[in-house]
């Protein structure tokens, strides 16, 4: 067993041997720019990025040409939201979304709420979901765009995709769904779904950094976007740029792998991630599962670890990579807005890490995280006041603390 | 976040953690932070007839650097006079530690955490 250990797959995967095998020739030999029409340089390129846009789309369920090459799934995101605020502004200028979307939503649609939009933000339930029926009590007449993504990326909870998608199809609303941290990961279906425009990221499914790929429905109906970066004309004008050759020929063998090996992963990774929890909760009290517990992905479990510190527990756990919603690991001394949302409580934010676990994760390597954690978890205990004051009785609500 | 040497050690092996018997009068207790801020610190110095510090303990909610701030201070305090110990100023654990910007409130807890811990002493002392 290698250490560190790597369980942070919510935040970034491990380019998987076989997606940089299929790489290296592009960025060796195979060089030619896939807009060039007339060389073969030109040719050979354009065909490798055809075949990956055909993987992609098999993945989702979607047409080919449907598939837009983007830099990334925050690109994406931009993309469809600003796109289609733009695009749609005289059918109207709200914009339905939640309160736990990833930054990239949020701040695209703030940006948006500056240039003459509404904005909804949905309020979660303690699990972090949103329901279909608070999405159709939140239309209204100027409502252009519902945005919500699929899983969320720090407690894995598993948005209703399908029942939202129904709802909006009933309204004629556009339906866009970052999908992030679920594409190859659990399955898509744009079009039993009712998605019309979905975000992508290859880095969180095994490919490289730096592409991404956005759906956008081309009939029922035929979605159209302003673009956000202009130039050639590329992607059907969705996004101009030189295409990004190597990356999205990974991104499209990272797609293909996931297609024929996401079921069995999924299996896999769901015994790993229960066996971890469990493990956990037989050693340690007090100790509080974030998101919920069924409607989850598969890779990701988050924990609060009551009266510890979440960046102190980081900090004893040298040999295994996780992260925290602590406030100490933002730049912004505030503790994660996603617990917050789901009303959980700033002293028990502070102490939830979140374990991501990945296609090369392996049993060994939880049993001895599970082990490490507990270790950790007791020595920090014994030296926390909260702790001692618990065991004591006292309730740590009711004591007049001194906030700085 | 990396840390500096100091505090990867303070917070490996921490000194004088632990809490001395409820109900010492010659105990000052000073607990400060509050859970939803992300640190509590809580200080026990215990203090002779003579105004000296003969022992220090401590237990710590919070991260490293406010782990390793308050591992310093009782360290510091130790056979420190009174007057001598209110003398310990933030900015000294700062510099000892090399916390960065942010963690610079951690240094100012522990600094609270010694004048409280004083604080309480002083009032045990003039009630009995």
């Amino acid at each position: 067993m290698k250490l560190p250990i790597y369980l942070d797959n919510n935040s970034t995967t491990q380019v998987d041997p076989r997606v940089l095998e299929a790489m290296m020739p592009f960025l060796t030999e195979k060089f030619g720019n896939a807009a060039s029409r007339s060389h073969a340089f030109g040719w050979e390129t354009e065909e490798a990025v055809e075949k990956s846009r055909v993987s992609i789309a098999k993945l989702i369920g979607a047409n080919p040409k449907e598939i837009v090459f983007t830099s990334g799934a925050t690109e994406s995101i931009n993309i469809a939201l600003k796109g289609a605020a733009e695009m749609y502004v005289e059918k109207g200028n709200h914009i339905i979304t939640a309160e736990t979307e990833h930054k990239a939503t949020l701040d695209s649609a703030k940006y948006l709420e500056q240039h003459g939009c509404t904005v909804t933000y949905l309020p979660v339930d303690k699990n972090g979901a949103v329901t279909a029926e608070q999405v159709k009590a939140a239309l209204t007449d100027k409502t252009i765009l519902i945005s919500l993504m699929h899983a969320n990326n720090e407690v894995g909870t598993v948005h209703p995709i399908a029942a939202i998608g129904k709802i909006a199809k009933e309204a004629g609303v556009l339906f866009h769904v970052d999908a992030a941290q679920t594409t190859g990961k659990i399955p898509i279906n744009v079009e039993t779904m009712g998605i019309d425009i979905l975000s992508i990221s290859a880095h969180k499914m095994y490919g490289p950094k730096g592409v991404g790929g956005l759906y956008v429905r081309r009939s029922n109906p035929r979605v159209r976007l302003s673009p956000v970066v202009h130039g050639g004309g590329h992607e059907r004008g969705f996004r101009s740029g030189t295409l990004n050759v190597p990356g999205i020929v990974g991104f499209g063998t990272a797609a293909e792998i996931c297609l024929n090996e996401m079921a069995a992963d999924a299996v896999r990774l769901t015994t790993l991630r229960d066996r971890l929890h469990k493990g956990l909760s037989a050693q340690l009290d007090e100790i509080f599962l974030n998101g919920d517990p069924i409607q989850r992905l598969p890779n990701n479990l988050n924990i609060s670890f009551a009266f510890v510190e979440g960046e102190a527990m980081m900090m004893g756990l040298q040999e295994v990579a996780v992260s925290s919603g602590s406030a100490c690991t933002s730049a912004s001394l505030e503790p994660s807005y996603v617990l917050k949302a789901m009303g959980i409580g700033e002293e028990l934010a502070h102490t939830s890490i979140r374990f991501g676990l990945g296609r090369f994760t392996t049993e060994e390597e939880i049993d001895f995280v599970i082990q490490k954690v507990v270790a950790v978890v007791l020595k920090l205990r014994d030296m926390s006041p909260l702790y001692e004051m618990a065991k004591e009785g006292i309730d740590l609500k009711s004591v007049q603390w001194t906030a700085h | 976040m990396a840390y500096g040497p100091k505090v990867i050690d303070h917070f490996n092996n921490p000194r004088n953690v632990g809490s001395f018997e409820k109900g010492d009068l010659t105990v000052g207790t000073g607990v400060v932070g509050a859970p939803e801020c992300g640190d509590v610190m809580k200080l026990q110095l215990k203090i002779n007839t003579d105004n000296i510090i003969e022992d220090a303990k401590f237990k710590t909610f919070g991260c490293g650097s406010a782990i390793a701030s308050s591992s310093l201070a009782t360290e510091w305090v130790k056979g420190k006079s009174v007057d001598e110990a209110l003398q310990i100023k933030n900015t000294d654990i700062v510099n000892e530690l090399s916390l960065p910007p942010v963690k610079i409130h951690c240094s100012v807890l522990a600094e609270d955490a010694i004048k409280a811990a004083i604080e309480d002493y002083k009032k045990k002392q003039r009630i009995s």
